[in-house]
């Protein structure tokens, strides 16, 4: 292997290079644009996560195991899995490769920033060696792996079905040109070192197809214009990557080391937000995974449009975006690169001014229904439980069957837990509701706080700090109690689907303990699509702007999820949830704690 | 001079001389405030109907009265049971932060 051009440099590169400098700089003004942009504290913990021996270990396997194997793709579809694989590592190790053959045979090139790319148009074959075979073999056998999922790229296109997905991304002008810079960029070098491969030498597949274009392109002018196309598909793809989808790809490569530094959004649009919003690859699986798809009218309104709009700077869009999101947290769930669609949103309520904001700073918690002596256990059953007052009723005979020591602390009234108020984005105000419920849970002397509504278990988990309270669901309370044996629970023969309540599932990570309590007193059948990836009842309080009648799609939606399992009724954890789900289902829907209550005996 | 009793002030509410301008405005983009029939299942379910004698029933007739709606607001939790048990489906959790907006 000789180099077959003594100044090692033809004019075709220069595409090429324009590009890469292009992108490289860009890439790196917009990185520490944001590192500048986190607050000081963030930006102190990120860059010491850099050097944090334990963090760099993890930030070196997600990035290999998230960009390059797209592993959380291959949990959820094999097909949509190998496709990004085989053309993120496939062409990784291309480059790689590429850099190889570069050190083994003209060492003295390396310095040369284009040689690893187009190192076939540069060198000779002067004898095979077993290294020149090898190597070249596994050249031309990552370019197959990259071509056939260029091919599967064409046929998502066309049939997304097949690759689990049901919509895809109605894509924008720049992504289009960068999706088919992207597909002629691997044809055209496979061309191309076709083309040239009598003289570098190739394997299995260069060397056939340029016996092929020998019978009847006899020439060798056609070598430089493809060599010049391929670099000219790698300018446009590159001139266009920052201006598109493709910005992911950089992106994500430091959104992994600011996650795993424990960073979060604080900014609706900077810092965090803005790295998130590059790193959207807009591949639309949040279109299927959005309850709101349900109604065609709301198919624009999902995370992986409102990261285009903020791109854009669309304002009123964002702001309808924002406002009509459910909060169900499904597209975050489900998101492979981690953009926190729920986050982006609240950030974004969080960013508008009232004129008249709530004070709660002069309300007397002492006062209200807490009684002189000490309990072991304070029930806040918060505003929604107030609403299904057959919940509270069955949680206070649970908890009088099982002879707890308790005292309801919000029985005559209360402050709300503040989560409303939080995803209204109204931050201030809610952490005002916080400190008082906080006083008025500390002072009930409780040791644990039970609660009937996930919303503000949620609050009460992520946001409050409660010294020595535990803070438990009843779904895991009333377990422990039946396993005690200080409640006697008859199995009833009927069969029960359960809901995911979003704010206890996706929301706190609490998929079995419902479970495990709900069968101690029904068989259990499974809906359709459950657990991390159940469908939003649509009652939630996260959207703003659904109105009543636009909620109903959703809520039939979830319900046909539902009724998948074939279950006699219905059963979840949130009141919610239940009263959402009851007003349209044609099987009864209970809560939890109503089904155990029926199948418990007065002890 | 404390004669033991005293004449309250008249409640009557002159309509030509107040100003629901806020109402107005506040209707253009939330319609379906005027289709509140007043039935009070707001008032009934409020969290802050003790702290402040909040319900959005009250409110809207407020602002069509032309009178400061500034502390009931001001104790607003946001919770969303009005609009569970709204029976016209208005959604008063938006019509709130509708009118928190246009406050002036």
């Amino acid at each position: 292997m000789i180099d077959r051009i003594a100044s090692g440099f033809n004019p075709f590169v220069i595409p090429f290079l324009a590009g890469m400098a292009f992108v490289l700089g860009y890439c790196l003004i917009s990185m520490i644009r944001i590192v500048l942009q986190l607050s000081h504290a963030d930006r102190k913990k990120f860059l010491i996560s850099l050097v944090t021996p334990g963090v760099i270990w993890r930030n070196c396997r997600d990035i290999f195991c998230d960009c390059l194997l797209h592993v959380k793709l291959w949990k959820r579809n094999r097909l949509l899995g190998y496709m990004h694989s085989s053309i993120a590592l496939g062409w990784f190790i291309l480059i790689v490769l590429g850099h190889i053959e570069v050190l083994l045979f003209v060492p003295g090139r390396i310095n040369l920033f284009y040689y690893p790319i187009f190192f076939n148009f540069f060198v000779a074959e002067n004898e095979s060696t077993v290294q020149g075979k090898v190597l070249f073999f596994l050249m031309d056998f990552f370019l197959l792996v990259v071509l056939s999922g260029i091919f599967l790229a064409m046929l998502k296109r066309l049939r997304s079905r097949l690759f689990g997905m049901r919509r895809t991304t109605r894509h924008s002008l720049t992504n289009q040109v960068g999706l088919y810079a992207l597909w002629a960029i691997f044809p055209l070098r496979l061309l191309a070192e076709s083309f040239t491969a009598h003289i570098s030498g190739g394997s299995f597949l260069t060397v056939p197809a340029n016996w092929v274009f020998r019978q009847f392109l006899g020439n060798d002018l056609n070598m430089l214009p493809t060599w010049w196309a391929y670099s000219i598909a790698l300018c446009v793809f590159m001139v266009v990557l920052p201006f598109s989808r493709y910005m992911h790809i950089p992106a994500e490569m430091m959104l992994i080391p600011m996650r795993n530094a424990g960073i979060r959004i604080t900014s609706a649009r900077r810092g965090l937000a803005r790295l998130e919003v590059l790193s959207c690859p807009n591949c639309g699986i949040c279109i299927d995974a959005c309850p709101m798809s349900a109604d065609r009218a709301n198919l624009k309104d999902c995370t992986v449009y409102l990261t285009r709009q903020i791109r854009r700077g669309n304002e009123k869009r964002i702001d309808e975006i924002s406002d009509k999101c459910l909060l169900c947290g499904k597209c975050q769930e489900l998101c492979q690169v981690g953009v926190e669609g729920p986050k982006l949103r609240v950030a974004q309520r969080a960013s508008r001014k009232y004129p008249i904001s709530p004070d709660f700073s002069d309300i007397d918690v002492k006062g209200s229904g807490i009684s002189a002596e000490k309990h072991e256990v304070a029930y806040y059953s918060g505003c929604m439980t107030r609403l299904t007052p057959s919940i509270s009723r069955s949680v206070e005979s649970l908890l009088r069957k099982a002879g707890v020591d308790y005292t309801w602390i919000d029985r005559d009234g209360g402050l709300c837990c503040g989560r409303p108020m939080l995803i209204a984005g109204r931050t201030e105000e809610a952490r005002e509701m916080a400190a008082r419920n906080m006083e008025l849970i500390i002072s009930s002397g409780a040791g644990t706080l039970l609660v009937s509504c996930p919303i503000c278990y949620r609050m009460f988990t992520e946001e409050y700090t409660l010294p020595g309270i535990r803070v438990v669901h009843y779904a895991e309370f009333f377990d422990e109690l039946i396993r005690q044996k200080r409640l006697t629970v008859e199995k009833s023969d009927v069969c029960y689907v359960y809901h995911d309540p979003c704010e206890l599932g996706r929301g706190c990570g609490m998929y079995d303990g419902p479970r495990r309590l709900l069968s101690h007193a029904a068989f259990l059948a499974e809906a359709d699509r459950t657990r991390g990836e159940s469908v939003c009842c649509g009652g939630s309080l996260g959207s703003i702007s659904l109105d009543f009648e636009h909620r109903k799609s959703i809520t039939m939606s979830s319900l046909e999820n539902l009724y998948s399992s074939r279950a006699d009724a219905i059963a979840t954890a949130c009141p919610l949830c239940r009263s959402t789900l009851a007003r349209y289902s044609d099987r009864p829907v209970r809560d939890i704690a109503e089904v155990i209550d029926n199948q418990t005996k007065e002890s | 001079m404390d004669f033991g009793f005293g004449i309250n002030r008249s409640s009557t509410i002159d309509l030509t001389k107040t100003d629901n301008g806020l109402f107005r405005r506040v209707c253009s983009e939330e319609p379906g405030a005027r289709t509140c029939m007043a039935c009070g299942s707001c008032s009934a379910t409020c969290m802050a109907s003790d702290l402040s004698g909040m319900s959005i029933r009250k409110v809207l007739l407020a602002m069509q009265r032309g009178q400061d709606i500034r502390h009931m607001l001001s104790k607003c939790m946001l919770c969303g049971k009005c609009t569970m048990v709204c029976p016209r489906g208005i959604n008063t959790r938006r019509l709130v932060l509708t009118i928190c907006r246009l406050y002036d």
